[in-house]
């Protein structure tokens, strides 16, 4: 008998859909992929069945509404193995920057009608609501990255993705150090590595959006980057610009005075 | 002093590489590039660095132009010789499911290229021939790094100018090299004062248009070189501080460095002789086959002291202890000498600046430890 092919679904919720291009800018990899494994839920691929039972759900964005909270306990509910793809069902994304705000008094300023949005004053990450079982961090992720835990799913293996800081990866592709060599505030010795050191190989530093790395010395680095001369304000923003939500992050962000981004 | 054969003028430099051509080597030389020196695929002297030399400081590194003839008065780059033999990231095998018909394993080899590489320094040098016992030494050689080093032909160049980061003159590894090269260059504004150090370096230096050395031009070159080792700012208070570093096992400034330190490998990363590595395994998505990488790994990730469940080293200060407990102290059981050849590399690329001459004068300035540590 044939065995049985995986089940997956991607659903998404509060996000910019970048992360789950990961599949479809796979192209053909993507064709022979669904060979092998079930998209029984994929809207932006065609399956439609978000109430289906399955092996695996990807879930991208964070959670921003009430609709998004109860459908989130209804996935988890029907998924064998849930994954936070990307940096806002990881770690709440850019739009977490709203829980270090007033995210009501915000709602009530820039909508005329409050009562006719079902948005909440914070976006929460995943792993706040329910068990996450893997999260594949990146703003947004690396494709190569999601297509190697499905073939390890597949395979009946546990994935285990790397949280080494990124230098390491940086000085294995050969690129050269921005800040030692430009005095940039590159957050790459605490961000978790996995983008092949996509900015520091462009020669620009690295704004962490892989999220903290498996032992991030935030203190150490943002009293460097002190030292290059970023303002406290500045120091902050670093810390939480994308991953405002991930602890490490947000507690060096808080140290530095962190407030959102902009007003 | 060594036994110089003849100067190479300048005008006339290009022989060299196209010697080098000719026998069939690709010629890797310095060249500028993203603000910094690299070594890359060169076809002529007009590609290498005239006239810059760098900064480096601890966590600092900048190029600067000044107005000289001279191509290697740059001291390093951030990556000496070991990408070109210990690769950064490998396939070892392949296995694929041959349906009905078991497992089947296919070993990757790289193949052995002739390339030629010019300007590498005496540190380098040391580095490379401590690399070698460690890869090619024991009963097991590994193949990889073989095929890659033995294509290597290597032209040093002997330092006329040292970084405020060098200290080699302290660990005895340069700033002149001694053995490991086939050619050996002293730079002068005039041009190089050419010494063989094996059977393919007299031969190449054989087939170049050399003239007979000027009086005085050796003494100045002699006197350059000296002078580079003499400027020195930093080194390490002694060359075995194995007994030393095992007596400060429980020193309270492990964990003053731990506090300060990212863990972030970068030290391990440029050092030339750090040589750990970690396997992986990436199954191909799509097809019946999975792929078994090798790349480099480091004391500082918690993989390296992961066993079966646990990371003994938790925290960055145990794992700074390793780097350099091992380093300056261990390796003198294992290799018979220091791992550190004085390159400064790991001081410059720490993104903190975190300094190893430094930190190992402040640990031998406490005493040692009263427990029984030091005997284990
Ligand atoms: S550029 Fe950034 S990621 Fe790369 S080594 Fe420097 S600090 Fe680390
Ligand atoms: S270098 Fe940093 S910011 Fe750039 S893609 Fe990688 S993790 Fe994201
Ligand atoms: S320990 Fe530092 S100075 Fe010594 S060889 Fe390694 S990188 Fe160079
Ligand atoms: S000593 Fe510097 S380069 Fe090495 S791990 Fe610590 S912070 Fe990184």
């Amino acid at each position: 008998m044939e065995p049985r092919k995986l089940r997956v679904a991607v659903h998404k919720f509060a996000s910019c859909d970048g992360c789950q291009l990961a599949f479809l800018n796979a192209g053909e990899a993507l064709l022979a992929l669904s060979e092998r494994v079930d998209f029984v839920h994929f809207a932006e691929l065609g399956p439609m069945d978000p109430e289906a039972e399955v092996d695996v759900a990807f879930i991208e964005g964070s959670v921003c509404t009430r609709e998004e909270g109860d459908r989130l306990q209804r996935i988890r509910a029907r998924s064998r193995f849930l994954i936070s793809l990307g940096a806002c069902a990881t770690a709440g994304g850019l739009q977490a920057l709203r829980n270090l705000a007033d995210g009501e008094a915000w709602l009530n300023e820039i909508y005329p009608r409050r009562e006719y949005l079902d948005a909440l004053a914070t976006a929460t990450p995943l792993s706040e609501e329910v068990t996450v079982d893997l999260a594949i961090w990146g703003c947004p992720v690396n494709g190569e990255q999601v297509f190697q835990v499905i073939a390890e799913l597949e395979r009946g293996l546990t994935p285990r993705l790397p949280d080494d800081p990124l230098c390491l990866e940086c000085k294995r592709r050969g690129a050269v150090c921005t800040l030692v060599t430009q005095g940039r505030p590159c957050l790459g010795p605490v961000t978790r590595g996995g983008c092949g050191a996509l900015c520091p190989r462009f020669g620009r530093d690295c704004y962490g959006c892989f999220g903290p790395s498996e032992h991030p010395n935030t203190e150490a680095l943002g009293r460097r980057f002190e030292g290059l001369g970023l303002i406290d304000a500045a120091i902050a923003r670093r810390f939480l610009f994308i991953n405002s939500a991930a602890p490490a992050f947000r507690e060096a962000g808080l140290r530095w005075g962190g407030r959102p981004a902009c007003p | 002093m060594g036994t110089y054969l003849g100067l190479l003028q300048r005008r006339h430099a290009d022989t060299l590489i196209q010697r080098l051509r000719g026998a069939g080597y690709h010629v890797l030389g310095p060249v500028v590039q993203d603000g910094t020196i690299r070594y890359a695929p060169v076809d002529g002297f007009d590609r290498l660095p005239a006239g810059w030399v760098e900064q480096q400081a601890p966590g600092h590194y900048r190029l600067q132009k000044r107005d000289s003839p001279r191509c290697f008065s740059w001291t390093l780059g951030p990556q000496g010789l070991k990408p070109l033999t210990f690769a950064p990231e490998e396939p070892l095998w392949t296995v694929e499911r041959r349906h009905g018909h078991g497992l089947e394993f296919h070993s990757h080899f790289p193949e052995t290229k002739k390339q030629a590489v010019l300007g590498v320094r005496a540190c380098d040098l040391a580095a490379l021939a401590l690399q070698d016992r460690h890869f090619l030494g024991g009963p097991h050689p590994d193949e990889r790094y073989r095929r890659r080093r033995e294509g290597l032909l290597l032209i040093a160049v002997h330092c006329h100018r040292a970084a405020p980061t060098c200290f080699c003159a302290s660990t005895g590894d340069g700033p002149r090299a001694h053995h490991g090269f086939d050619l050996a260059l002293s730079e002068l504004d005039e041009g190089y004062l050419v010494e063989a150090g094996s059977e393919a370096g007299h031969a190449l230096a054989a087939a170049l248009p050399l003239i007979p050395p000027q009086p005085g031009q050796q003494a100045r070159a002699e006197r350059e070189i000296r002078h580079a080792g003499e400027a020195q700012e930093r080194r390490l208070p002694g060359r075995d501080l194995m007994t030393a570093l095992r007596a400060r096992r429980d020193a309270a400034h492990w964990e003053e460095i731990g506090r300060r330190c990212l863990a972030c490998g970068n030290c391990t990363s440029v050092c030339p002789t750090c040589f750990c590595h970690c396997h992986q395994e990436r199954p191909h998505p799509t097809e019946d086959r999975s792929s078994h990488y090798r790349q480099w790994d480091s004391c500082f990730t918690s993989g390296h002291s992961y066993i079966h469940g646990i990371v003994i080293r938790e925290d960055t200060a145990l794992r700074y202890r390793q780097w350099l407990s091992h380093k300056l102290g261990e390796w003198h059981a294992q290799y018979g000498r220091s791992g550190c050849v004085g390159c400064g590399r790991c001081i410059t690329w720490c993104p903190v600046g975190i300094d190893l001459t430094h930190e190992t004068a402040a640990l031998l300035a406490a005493p040692p430890d009263d427990s029984e540590a030091c005997d284990a």
